[in-house]
């Protein structure tokens, strides 16, 4: 098993990055944004499935709130236009709610369930909202070979 | 905290983005490299509507009524207003993939075409989805190192992949994407109104005028009217035509790039997965959609340091308006520069391609043999708790 870190900080001082899994973009919907939830098999030995799931499945709703095509995005498009856009130099856009929500989401979930696990999620939207890019972790005790590049094709179709 | 002295040079993220953008206002304006016809754009709006202000309001407005004036001041900032908006704005620009992540890809495909026999081409880069029932293919980019998501495509002129890409308009002086596509419309739309406006209240002036003092005589009394008339004949043509064109395809739900390249075109009997099949939600969606944010965190401070960098607590998981501990700064010269039209089939793999990476490695990684040119800026990011 890997072994336990305590924090984030812990992670930074006593890890070396050995590997970085890419979940990549689900576009069986369209162009929404919406990742796979395909578990890796780079991460088979150091999360359980329903962790992994549930943290991206979540991504995903929060991401279908901020896209959603309703009455309220309609009254923000109005008014917006009405105004000339200068509303927005006031106001924040629904979407940019929603990503504050997402990156408190994210940091909460590195705190409490990946950086124990050796892992790091990279906010979407540091990668321009392709990939959601896992960083995985080796303590510097370990032989730091074990979890080596994956040649194997992780996301399929 | 650590008494090591680190002399900063703070540089904001847009300096180093890659492409052939020109940003102004430290970052704040972004556009593509060719102003000229943006310039003159702005010139013939400014200079019409004040020959129309100089010449014409002041007549109507005491002959006819006060409104006039008003409504056409309205008008006209408010095409201002959506020019410099689709002109300013990041159309929707996607970022080059970092190193780790273009290597992912890469080996994924190698995974995927399993062994090509020596001096067999590979196969072309594409990788297939069902959307709506529909097979849609998505294509690699060379340039930005990612499979293009659907709709997206790469300007040749910006150099970037550019979300929901539309065209590259010279005329704006940018392109036109998922995220300014909306401003672009609303400028044609309300440009036309205000080329119809001008162009009409012309026409009244020039004859309530004639009345009184005959044609000839008011021609020399109001010379701009001439000008005014001219400019605005033209560019109702151009600009109404366009407004139309675009009205079509925002109801339809199409970019004027699948239009030009017969995407949904019905043959073969491919139809557009995109569209709702209803006109109303097809605009709605266009129109009155979310406003989606910029990926391209351009003023964001990268900090170049002569020292060691203080171990900081550094978060992955803070807003993107905030530092970003890893540059978006690969620079890769691939073989060719890959516009939309250039065929897959004609680019070998580039994976043994040059590639120069001026991206810093990140703060907890140490120097490794996978980033051979590893002395780059480093990143320090401020804890955000």
């Amino acid at each position: 098993m890997a072994t336990e870190f305590h924090n984030l900080q812990e992670l930074r001082h006593s890890a070396s990055l050995a590997n970085k899994v890419f979940i990549q973009r689900d576009y069986t919907d369209g162009t929404v944004c919406k990742f796979q939830t395909k578990f890796p098999s780079e991460l088979d030995s150091r999360i359980e499935r329903t962790l992994f799931e549930d943290t991206v499945k979540t991504l995903n709703n929060y991401y279908a709130e901020a896209e959603k095509i309703g009455g309220q995005s309609y009254l923000e498009g109005c008014l917006a236009c009405l105004t000339v856009y200068l509303i927005f130099l006031c106001i924040e856009t629904r979407y940019e709610k929603v990503l504050k929500k997402i990156s408190w989401y994210i940091q909460e979930q590195n705190e409490k369930v990946y950086a124990p696990r050796g892992l790091l999620i990279t906010d979407p939207i540091e990668r321009g909202m392709r990939v959601i890019e896992i960083s995985v972790y080796e303590d510097h005790g370990s032989s730091g070979s074990s979890s080596g590049s994956s040649t194997t094709s992780s996301s399929g179709r | 905290m650590s008494a090591v002295m680190i002399t900063r040079k703070a540089t904001r993220k847009w300096e180093k983005l890659p492409g052939k953008n020109t940003f102004c206002c430290d970052g704040r304006v972004m556009m593509a490299r060719q102003k000229g016809v943006f310039y003159l754009t702005l010139f013939l709006i400014v200079g019409t509507c004040s020959l129309f202000f100089a010449f014409e309001c002041p007549y109507l407005a005491v002959h006819l009524s006060p409104a006039i004036p008003v409504f056409a001041v309205l008008l006209f900032v408010f095409v201002i207003a959506m020019l410099l908006r689709t002109s300013f704005s990041d159309p929707g620009v996607l970022p080059r993939a970092l190193p780790e992540e273009a290597n992912f890809i890469e080996m994924e495909i190698e995974a995927a075409n399993g062994n090509v026999m020596a001096g067999q081409r590979p196969p072309p880069r594409i990788r297939n989805v069902q959307i709506n029932n529909q097979i849609v293919k998505l294509k690699y980019c060379y340039t930005c190192k990612i499979f293009r998501p659907p709709r997206a495509s790469h300007c040749s002129i910006c150099d970037n992949c550019v979300d929901r890409f539309d065209h590259h308009c010279p005329w704006v002086g940018n392109c036109v994407g998922k995220r300014n596509y909306r401003y672009f419309y609303l400028f044609t739309l309300s440009l036309s109104l205000l080329t119809i406006y001008i162009f009409a209240f012309n026409i009244v002036h020039v004859v309530l005028r004639s009345v009184d003092s005959g044609f000839v005589n008011t021609l020399k009394e109001t010379p701009g009217t001439v000008l005014e008339v001219l400019v605005c004949f033209f560019t109702i043509w151009s600009v109404v035509g366009l407004t139309g064109f675009h009205t079509y395809l925002i109801s339809l739900n199409q970019t004027t790039n699948e239009d030009i390249k017969g995407s949904w075109s019905g043959k073969n009997r491919v139809q557009n997965p995109y569209s709702h099949k209803n006109i109303f939600k097809n605009c709605c969606e266009v129109l009155c959609g979310p406003t989606f944010p910029s990926v391209l965190d351009r003023r964001g401070v990268m900090l170049e340091d002569s020292s060691s960098p203080t171990p900081s607590d550094v978060s992955a998981a803070s807003t993107h308006k905030g530092s970003n501990p890893v540059s978006q700064t690969t620079k890769s010269s691939a073989p060719l520069i890959p516009n939309e039209h250039t065929p897959d089939e004609a680019k070998p793999s580039i994976g043994a391609g040059t590639q120069k990476s001026t991206s810093s490695p990140k703060e907890e990684k140490p120097p490794s043999p996978t980033s051979p040119n590893a002395v780059a800026p480093a990143v320090i990011k401020e804890s955000t708790h």
